[in-house]
Formats: C-alpha cells, structure tokens, sequence
C-alpha cells in the first residue's frame, strides 16, 4: 500500500509543473495588461505616463523568462507574492474566499451523498418500476437544468414567495458570515447556492449509483449471494453497494474539486464571494499573480483530490493495491 | 470666470429627478441607520489620486475630504462650495493666475491629527507634480499651475502660469483626496494605496475585499450636524442582476452607477411608491472614432460620410428605451453653457434632422472618395451597457449607407489593446467619461497627441484652437471657441462621430433621502448629506 501511495505521490508533480506553465504562458498570450485597465478602463481621463509606471512598478515590463523563473520559484517556497491588482498578498485575497467557497463545496457534496446514493440504489433495486421513473426523470432534470439558471429561479421563488406570503420581499443575505458567527445567517445565505449546485451535482451521482448497481446485482457473486439464502438488504448494502460506488466516489471526487473553483456563474448569480468569481475578476482584470496562483490551487484541490479518490479505490478494491 | 455662479441649465433642464415615489425635500433630516449600497466594480486600491474607477469613489470618497466639492446638495450644477476650506470658492486675482483657500480651523484626521493647509498642499503636490516614479492619474488636468504653497497654517496659494477656465472644476475632482502630510512623510507617497486616514463624514472600519467596505460616523466631522448616517456598508456585487435583486429584497438601497431602462422599470413595477427613481444627463459619451492611419479612413470624405448616416435624433427617441443613451450633444456635455445649442447643432454635418439628405450626402462623399463598396470592422468592447447595444445600433446605421459592416466584440483588455497599442482597427467605439463638467479639459479628449486621441489624427489647426480655447478668459470667448473647435472635430475633419450621451438612471428604496443626481457617477459619494427615512 505504502508503495502504491508513493507512485501516486510522485505523479502529481509532473502534473503540478505542467499546469504552471501552461497558465503562464496562455495568460500572456492575451493582449493587454491590468495597468491599462485599471487607469483607462473606466473610459476617464488616460494617461500613458502612468500606465508606463504602473507597469514598471508591477514588473510586468520585466522579460517573460524572467517573470516565469519568479513565478516558478514562488510554487516551491509558496509565495505567490502580491495581487498586481490591489497590491494585498495573493494568500490574503484568497484565504478570504477559500472558506466560502469550501463550505459550499462541502455542503453541495453532503446534498449530493444525502440524496444520490440511496436514490440511485433504490432506482437499481426497482428498475423499471415508478420509483425507478419517478428518480430517472428528477435526475435527468437535474442534469439537464444548469445550476446557474436554478439559481436564479430560486432567487425569484424566494423574491415572490415571501411577498405572497409575508408582503415582504426577502432575498438571501449579500454578505457572507462565518458559521460559527452567525449560523442562521450563514446558512440562509449559502443553502440556496448549495441547493441549486447540489441538485445537478446529486443527479449526476444518482444516475451513476444506479447504472454502477446494476452492473454489479448482475454480477456472479451477488448471483452467488443470492443462492446461499443471505438477506436481501445484506447483499444489497454489504456486497453490491460497496463495489458500485467505486465510480460513483471518482464522480463525487471530480465534482468536489469542480466546486472548488468552478461555481464562477453561481457564485455571481448568488453573490457571492468565493474563488470562482475571484478568478473570473483577475482574468478579465488581467491580474496575472492572482490568476496563477488560483489556478494552481484549484489544480493542487483536483490532484489532491484525485489522490485520495485513488487511495480510497485502493481501500474499496483491494484488488488495485496489489496490482 | 463665474465658477459658483454657472448653475447650469443641465440641473434644470436634464437632471430630472422623475419622482416615482417621494423625494427628499421638505421633510427634516432624521439621524441614525446604516446605508446599505451595492456597487458594481472591484476596488484596486484606496488612493484616489492613482485610480480612475467608481469602484474606487464609492466606497471609500466617504472616509476623506475635499477641498472643495461640487455642492452635494444641487450635484446637478457646477456650484463648487468649499469643504475644508470656509467661506465662497475664490474667484482668483492677479488676472485669475492666483487662488487663495483658507483652511478652516479646528479640523482633524480620523487618528486625531491636527488637518491644515500644509495637509491640502502635500496632497495638491503630490496630485499636481508627484515625484518621478509616482502615479498621479489626472496630472495632466493641472498643466497651467506653476505652485501650491502654504503662506501660513491656514492659507493655501495656487499660483497659476496663465488663467484658465478649466483650474477651478479640475481642482474639485472628487479625486483629490486631502491626505496627511505626515502620513506621505513617514509612509511615503504610496501608503495610502492600502491604509486609509482621511477627515471625511465617516471612519473606516473594514474591508473584505470582495465583499464590502464599512463606515461609521466620525464624530468630529466639520459640517456642522453631519453626517445624518450611523455608518455605511458599501457591497460589492459586480453582476447586474445581483444589485437589482439587492435593491428589491431590501438587501440594498441604492446604487450610485445608475441601471438601464428595462431594469428600472421591473424595480419600480415590483416595489411602486417604495422605490423613487431620479434621471439626469451624464457625462459620458460613446463616439465612433475612424483609424486614420488605415485606407480609406484617412480621407475626410469617408470620415464625414461614417458620422452622416448616424440617426442621433431618431436614436434618442428609440435607443434610450433600452440602453443607457439618450440626449443628443455636440462634444461638450449637454446642457452646459459652453455646449452647442440644438440649432448650433443641427449645422454639423450628421446632426441635421433631415436623415434622407444626410444619407444622400454621404452616399455621394462615399462615390466621391470612391468607396461605395466600403467594408469595416468596428471594434468594440465586450460591455453590454452601453457598447455593444449602441454598437449593433451603429452597424445598422452604416448599412443604410450601403456600408458593409461587421463589429468585433472584445474583452476589455482586448479592446483598449487594439484601440490604444496597436491602433490596426477601421473603426473603434471610443469614449469620454469625465466627473466635474469640465468642458475645457474634457474637450483635450479630441486633441491629437493629447494621450486619449485614438483617432491617428495630427491636425495642428486643432492644437492651435485649443490653445486660444485653454487660455480665453471669458465665457463668451470660450464659448465662440469652443464651436469652432467643435465643428472642426466633428465636421470639417469628421475625427470622430459622437452617437449619443448617456442618461444616468438611479432607482433607490424611497427612504434614502438627500442623495441627490449627479452627472456623474463620480459625485456627490461623500454622504454626508444622505439619511434614512426610515
């Protein structure tokens, strides 16, 4: 086992390094710089004096070599130095969203494991009949609905709800409290973008528990189960489920580290401030430090993820860590 | 030079405030409550003096004072009254090449410091002649001041090189933070980039970037009984459809920016008598700027023959329902005593108010030059308001005219990158967004080798004009220059097409009271004079 997590280990720094260098460069393919933004891009007064300085101040004048050998040197001793934006600490502006964005994530992913795996298994259990339907069509919904766009139809059901009922038009909170600040606020605020990310995110997982259910019920051994008499519940939950979830936890993997960064529309939908809209701002801001660093975040949350979702593989197939 | 005087006709005949609701007015200020506003834009930093953004002004124009401001209480006018400084604004002697300020007494820094005139002339210094090295967004606005001197504690001097109707509105810039001197000297000249220590209505409390910035009250606030408001939480929310949806749920009350039409109108079907909605002329104004460095657009005739197929008047009516343009103008901003009158208008070529025949003259400038086959691309940013919707407008505008034209939307970065760099576009949506109406500097815009003329234009007659413009000392001077000017940009060289000025749209929840419309959307931010009616 010890040798299988020192592969996987190992591999991810290969991958690491390839992603840096890819958003470095692609960054700067892109015309323009955040000086140029910052002191004209509001359509006021322009003065290329001060955008020369502004440029010399942030070393953006500086060679490309020389500004990679920086950035890569940085990775290693994890300073990702200063947002060419504002002029705070990259770590600060981030650290302020990680927490948000984490707490969705988690929340979204405990929606997802809450409804997708016992979903799924019931709609294996009883292919074909109502529930089978009934749990097929919401997941496929779900699916198909984007999270953004049911995002926004919550917002108005709560805009109208609440004044149908109350006279009073009520809309989550805009600004962002910490849990254990303020638990009513924090959850009034973020259970809707956790409702409405969870949704897509659980139909993908039920859809996959269930297709993954029916392979494995297939399966000789559960065959085998079966004719030696044991409880339908124990072969279902004790042999069946265990090997099914093998993909339906890569799915669960993959999306948790998605949220991670990837809620850009939701986040702007709901208002929220996490890393998704953080990224969306220091790409279209042209802030190079700040887009680098969250992009080699959200692919250190991805490897990280990837190599506990292989760990666990390896603990629910023990056949993968002997091989 | 009547600078207190100029109570332009803009704030009668445009700022309209289109009471929906109830208006603030008679009804006697209540103290207390905290404001909630969204804004629409990131802070990049806290120095006013390097910045250019309202993303900027509104959150933090709150913590800092003035010199002198446009009078918060009429936005509408160019009514400059004093802030730190007593009495009426000076009115300059020696010829208007000299300006005294007294600085009232008594006033003090949020940390407690003493605030006097040696504060206001470290913070002119560094606006006006920063230290090489150092930003200082608007030191252009400043070129005909020789010297900012303090005679005593309480005195300031400017010291002009030559009188200038554009010193006194330039030097009312909601940008010219007044800062600690001792601040720029014992943190240097880039500290206030991310500290903040004004003497303005409201103390800094916090700042989440990304999220919001608060205020509370500052005691010893030197308008008298001011500010009304316990404090203020300005919050970010960068998507339209979030501040819209603040302003319904009462999670906001106002955003300065201004909404287009259609927003507005959902606000105020939804919320009736609680939402109050003023409008007024804005100053800013999109243009279509021919590249005169590429064939054909450096012919006149194509140029003019681009500006008259544009339906301005027509546009106005249509255009202003969807988008946040409306009031058709010459290059100074509607309504002010400088700017062309509609008769003066109608003289310039695309302004007549008969479409047919000024599509017919541009169709024969087209056959004249030889280009009834022209082909462009206009190059536009990736901004819904205004820019792509006058964009597609424009497209269809040049096709009447038998133009083959196409637009190219890009990210801003893109934009400003082929607009100001590389400078290959036929033609660009280009654009003037000034605070204080300050017609004489506003109108350096059109100048070649002025910084801001994308145009490729190198017309000396216009330096020339604007010359005699920057140093004519009377209204009626500046006024008879001004057309000349005017005419030449917009007909005789047809360096740019004006298409139509913006129209500022504020809806806010009716008990906000005291915020009055600007022209701006960088005026009036202090909030001293804003309180709850609640």
């Amino acid at each position: 086992m010890l040798q299988y997590v020192l592969k996987r280990l190992l591999l991810m720094i290969p991958t690491i390094l390839g992603a840096a260098f890819i958003i470095f460069f692609i960054l700067r393919v892109v015309p323009g710089d955040v000086c140029e933004l910052k002191l004209g891009g509001d359509g006021g007064h322009y003065d290329p004096v001060q955008v020369e300085i502004c440029q010399k101040n942030l070393g953006i004048d500086r060679p490309v070599y020389e500004q990679f050998g920086k950035f890569v040197v940085g990775i290693f001793t994890f300073d990702y130095g200063n947002s060419m934006d504002t002029g705070k600490p990259v770590t600060h502006e981030i650290g302020l969203r990680f927490q948000l964005s984490l707490q969705i994530a988690i929340m979204a992913t405990l929606v997802t494991i809450i409804i997708a795996i016992p979903l799924g298994t019931i709609s294996a259990v009883y292919q074909n009949s109502w529930i089978d339907y009934i749990v097929r069509t919401v997941s496929i919904a779900g699916i198909a609905l984007p999270s953004f766009w049911l995002g926004i139809l919550l917002l108005l059901f709560l805009l109208n709800f609440s004044d149908w009922m109350w006279g009073i038009r009520w809309s989550p909170p805009l600004i962002y409290k910490p849990i254990w600040e303020d638990p009513y606020h924090n959850v009034s605020q973020l259970i809707w973008p956790a409702v409405a990310t969870g949704y897509r995110y659980s139909a993908v997982a039920t859809r996959m528990t269930r297709s993954s259910m029916l392979e494995v019920l297939r399966e000789d051994y559960v065959r085998t189960a079966r004719a030696k008499g044991l409880l339908e519940k124990l072969i279902i939950n004790r042999h069946a489920l265990k090997n099914a979830l093998l993909p339906v936890v890569t799915v669960i993997g993959i999306e948790f580290a998605f949220l991670m960064g990837g809620l850009v529309v939701t986040e702007q939908v709901f208002n929220l401030n996490g890393l998704g809209q953080l990224l969306v701002h220091s790409v279209t801001g042209k802030d190079y430090t700040m887009t680098q660093a969250i992009v080699m975040i959200i692919v250190l949350v991805f490897v990280f993820t990837n190599f506990m979702v292989d760990i666990l593989y390896a603990w629910l197939d023990p056949r993968i860590r002997y091989s | 030079m009547r600078f207190s005087t100029l109570k332009l006709a803009i704030g009668a005949a445009t700022a309209t405030a289109l009471t929906l609701g109830t208006i603030a007015g008679a009804a006697a200020q209540k103290s207390g409550g905290t404001l909630n506003f969204v804004v629409g834009s990131k802070i990049p930093s806290y120095d006013a003096h390097v910045e250019t953004t309202f993303g900027m002004i509104h959150p933090i124009a709150p913590f800092y004072s003035l010199l002198i401001r446009v009078n918060p209480d009429a936005p509408a006018t160019n009514d400059f009254v004093c802030d730190v400084c007593e009495g009426d604004v000076d009115k300059g002697a020696d010829g208007g090449k000299l300006f005294t300020f007294k600085i009232r007494k008594g006033l003090k820094f949020h940390n407690g410091a003493p605030l006097n005139a040696n504060d206001v002339v470290a913070s002119y210094n560094k606006i006006i002649f920063p230290p090489k090295g150092v930003a200082s967004s608007r030191k252009s606005f400043y070129r005909m001041v020789e010297s900012v001197a303090a005679t005593d504690d309480h005195t300031v001097v400017f010291k002009l090189k030559f009188p200038s109707g554009a010193f006194i509105p330039a030097l009312a810039s909601p940008f010219n933070f007044i800062y600690s001197k001792a601040d720029l000297e014992k943190n240097g000249l880039t500290w206030h980039k991310t500290n903040i220590n004004g003497s303005g209505p409201f103390v800094f409390v916090e700042h989440q970037p990304g999220a919001f910035v608060s205020g509370k009250k500052f005691a010893g606030y030197h308008h008298k009984g001011r500010p009304y408001l316990d404090g203020f939480r300005a919050i970010a929310a960068p998507k339209m459809a979030a501040r819209v949806q603040a302003i319904e749920g009462d999670r906001a009350s106002i955003e300065f920016r201004g909404f287009p039409p259609k927003q507005r109108d959902a606000l105020v079907k939804v919320l009736g008598d609680k939402i109050t909605v003023q409008e007024s002329d804005w100053n800013c104004v999109l243009m279509a700027t021919p590249n005169q460095k590429k064939k054909p657009f450096d012919d006149a005739r194509v140029r003019r023959a681009l500006s008259l197929s544009i339906d301005r008047w027509g546009g106005s009516k249509y255009l202003s329902k969807i988008a946040i343009v409306k009031t058709v103008g010459g290059v100074v901003f509607p309504g002010h005593p400088l700017a062309a009158t509609e008769a003066e208008l109608t003289k310039i070529a695309g302004y007549g108010k008969d479409l047919k025949a000024n599509r017919a003259e541009a169709r024969r400038l087209l056959k004249e030059a030889g280009q009834e086959n022209l082909s462009l691309v206009l190059n536009n940013r990736a901004v819904d308001q205004p820019y792509k919707v006058v964009g597609t407008w424009l497209l269809d505008q040049y096709k009447k005219i038998g133009i083959k034209a196409t637009q190219q939307v890009n990210p801003s970065s893109v934009f400003y990158d082929i607009l100001r760099k590389k400078q290959d576009f036929d033609v660009s949506i280009d654009f003037n967004c000034q605070s204080v109406i300050n017609p004489i500097a506003d109108v350096s815009k059109f100048l070649p080798g002025g910084g801001a003329n994308y145009s490729g234009s190198k017309d000396k007659k216009l330096v020339e004009m604007y010359d005699a413009l920057l140093r004519a000392p009377t209204e009626a001077e500046q006024r008879k220059l001004v057309r000349q000017y005017e005419k030449r940009v917009l007909d005789t060289e047809a360096t740019h097409a004006i298409t139509l000025w913006w129209y500022k749209i504020n809806p806010h929840r009716s008990y906000v009271k005291g915020w009055k419309i600007a022209p701006s959307h960088y005026l009036g931010q202090q909030l001293d004079q804003v309180w709850l009616d609640k």
